[in-house]
């Protein structure tokens, strides 16, 4: 099957700044994927690149087979939903929906059927005449994903689409978000900086740092098998054990991966089961989170280590100071081919 | 301390606050400007007497009348307006793309050259400016000369040819003087146009173009409407300063009047200041219209 997307060997060099080096990848008709790293890893850019606003200092883009390397903006097949949703404040919710219609000469009926159509599928027909100063974030949102569903693009690009709302409404988009895509069928490519967004939503992820693809898997593979310290910190927010500490715990000097969900603190010298690796350090902190809590344990070998434990776990010294012991099962750890 | 205990009195009272931050220029605005433009209103129902030139502060529409069934001085009526529509096209088709490329090409660098560039011609006294024009535009002037080394002088010769815009030369034609109107109005209509432009976010174009405009569809359905705002502001600077300048008129071009020089030969050495003030109401009446026509056309909707 030809590829939505395909980004050959692409770099965008702005003078000596590596925005994007030498990026290769593949997207699927039809699937979910997002961009995910921190700012300045060079996913906006990427985006930037396949909607057409920017060109590739070396390297091809290819949409549906076609190379649309130097195709503007305005003859591909790919819409965009912006960060600040970008509607025209100076037209109607429906007049901002039916703009791509309009500057393709569809007549004014049609283009107003259309557009209250897809203004249905996002469940705001009834703000048709309103003007975009009278919306709230949530409805700004979705008359951006409505106006850029109406052309039925093959790819629709997705910049932190939700970064301007608040938690909950940020919720309840990302499951619409995804209800709509598998309605519609169309290729989504999610820009996020937020993990758990990329997690809960895309079929797959490509983590992007400095310019680069660190790994690309599906959501799965990427928490429960990060291949990096990078990945492993920033989609798992896991403990990267390495040097010292790691010699100290299993023998060789090899990094590895643990994820804080994993270790159990218990009392500081109380036997562990056999097959479990464990390390005794100094309790740091303790943030609550309600269900959970996160403690912040330094290790005797100096860095420390994060342990969720479940709220009602059996009770052990929480003072600042108190000696714990940290324990987990061989099986839990992540061997990193980097740091 | 003094100073303390007043802010202290005032920051929660918002009412004198407020009132003592606006009195000064209400009171400004109220007497001096308001109050002006009444007393000039009231001149122009006065009677003039004809024999003793006396003014009669008689309530008449004896003024208006004469204003209108002249046919003299509907022509002057006409030909100020005829230059300052003319003048404000013109002002506005050259400062967009000035405009535009301040507002969204030129580095921060760039930019402030260009400002200091549109406004430095301002910080020039207003006489000499118009004055170094009619030498500019006189029969053997820099610019006749200019285009001579260029080889446009029957160009020239064409264009002076032409009736009603043309004549002698340059310097003594309406094509004249309307150059050294454009000239020195562009600034005002640049700077609000720039500002409005600055105002479109980068990413309304990038938008239209994603969602399928060409860049001449983005530009009429998108920067357009949102540019209006600037480009009615804009027009009013050039609009309402060509219809009440009496200076330029007077230097440079052809003898016919125009309302501010008719203003400033009534008041003076005719000594008919109702029949002034009821000159000076027009450019009133005539952007009063203007802003109205412009609004319902929407150009303040983006606002």
């Amino acid at each position: 099957m030809t590829p939505a997307i395909e980004l050959a060997g692409v770099s965008r060099l702005f003078g000596a700044v590596r925005a994007l080096d030498d990026v290769s990848l593949s997207i699927a008709p039809g699937e979910f994927f997002a961009l995910l790293g921190p700012s300045g890893s060079g996913k906006t850019t990427c985006l930037r690149l396949i909607a057409g606003f920017d060109r590739p200092t070396h390297g091809k883009i290819l949409l549906d087979g076609e190379n649309v390397t130097a195709i503007p903006p305005f003859d591909r097949s790919v819409n965009t939903v912006f960060q600040d949703y970008a509607l025209f404040p100076h037209m109607s919710v429906a007049e901002n929906v039916a703009y791509g219609p309009k500057v393709r000469g569809v007549a004014e009926p049609e283009r107003k059927r259309l557009a209250l159509e897809v203004l249905e599928l996002v469940r705001l027909a009834k703000l048709a005449d309103r003007s975009p100063a009278q919306l709230s974030g949530g409805q700004k949102q979705r008359v951006a994903l409505a106006r850029a569903l109406i052309n039925k693009p093959k790819v629709l690009l997705l910049d932190e689409p939700l970064g301007a709302l608040d938690l909950r409404l940020r919720e309840e988009m990302q499951s619409e978000l995804k209800a709509i895509q598998q309605q519609v069928g169309i290729t989504f490519v999610y820009v996020t900086h937020d993990q758990g967004e990329a997690l809960s939503m895309a079929d797959r992820v490509a983590v992007f740092r400095d310019g680069r693809v660190e790994q690309l898997d599906s959501p799965r593979e990427l928490y429960e098998h990060p291949r990096t310290a990078f990945v492993a910190r920033f989609v798992g927010s896991a403990n990267v054990v390495e040097g010292e500490l790691a010699k100290r715990i299993t023998g060789a000097a090899r990094a590895f991966a643990i994820r804080a969900e994993t270790i159990e603190v218990i009392v500081a010298g109380a036997p562990v089961p056999a097959g479990s690796l464990s390390c005794e350090g100094v309790l740091e902190d303790i943030h609550y989170h309600g269900a959970t809590s996160r403690w912040h344990v330094r290790t005797d070998a100096g860095p420390i280590l994060a342990a969720v434990r479940p709220e009602g776990a059996a009770p052990i010294a929480t003072a600042r100071g108190s000696r714990v012991r940290l324990a987990w099962s061989r099986e839990s750890i992540v061997p990193l081919a980097d740091a | 301390m003094p100073t303390r205990a007043i802010a202290t009195f005032l920051y929660g009272r918002r009412g004198y606050y407020l009132a003592l931050l606006l009195v000064p220029p209400l009171l400004w605005l109220g007497t001096v400007y308001l109050g002006s433009l009444l007393a000039l209103l009231m001149q122009s129902f006065y009677a003039i007497d004809e024999f003793t030139a006396r003014i009669v502060p008689k309530l008449t529409l004896e003024t208006y009348r004469q204003l209108v069934i002249h046919p003299a001085n509907v022509d002057i009526i006409l030909r100020t307006l005829g230059m300052a529509g003319a003048v404000t096209v013109t002002a506005a088709v050259i400062a967009f793309p000035v405009a535009n490329y301040m507002a969204r090409y030129a580095s921060p660098r760039m930019k402030a050259f260009f400002y200091v560039g549109v406004m430095l011609p301002m910080w020039t006294s207003y006489l000499v400016k118009v004055y170094a024009w009619r030498l500019v535009l006189a029969k053997q002037g820099i610019l006749s000369w200019f285009l001579d080394q260029l080889g446009l002088l029957p160009a020239l010769d064409a264009a002076l040819a032409t009736p009603v815009i043309g004549g002698p030369s340059l310097a003594s034609s309406y094509l004249g003087m309307f150059i050294v109107f454009v000239y020195m109005w562009l600034p005002f209509m640049i700077l609000p146009l720039t500002a409005a432009l600055e105002r479109v976010p980068l990413s309304l174009l990038q938008a239209s173009a994603d969602l399928g405009a060409r860049p001449g569809q983005t530009f009429r359905n998108v920067v357009l409407p949102l540019a209006l705002p600037g480009l009615a502001a804009g027009s009013v600077f050039t609009f309402s300063l060509t219809l009440g300048d009496y200076i330029i008129p007077s230097v440079v071009g052809a003898p016919g009047y125009f309302i501010g020089m008719m203003v400033y030969q009534q008041q003076g050495t005719a000594g008919n200041l109702p029949l002034a003030a009821a000159f000076s109401v027009v450019p009133i009446i005539l952007i009063a219209i203007y802003l109205s026509l412009a609004k319902r056309l929407g150009a303040f909707d983006a606002l």
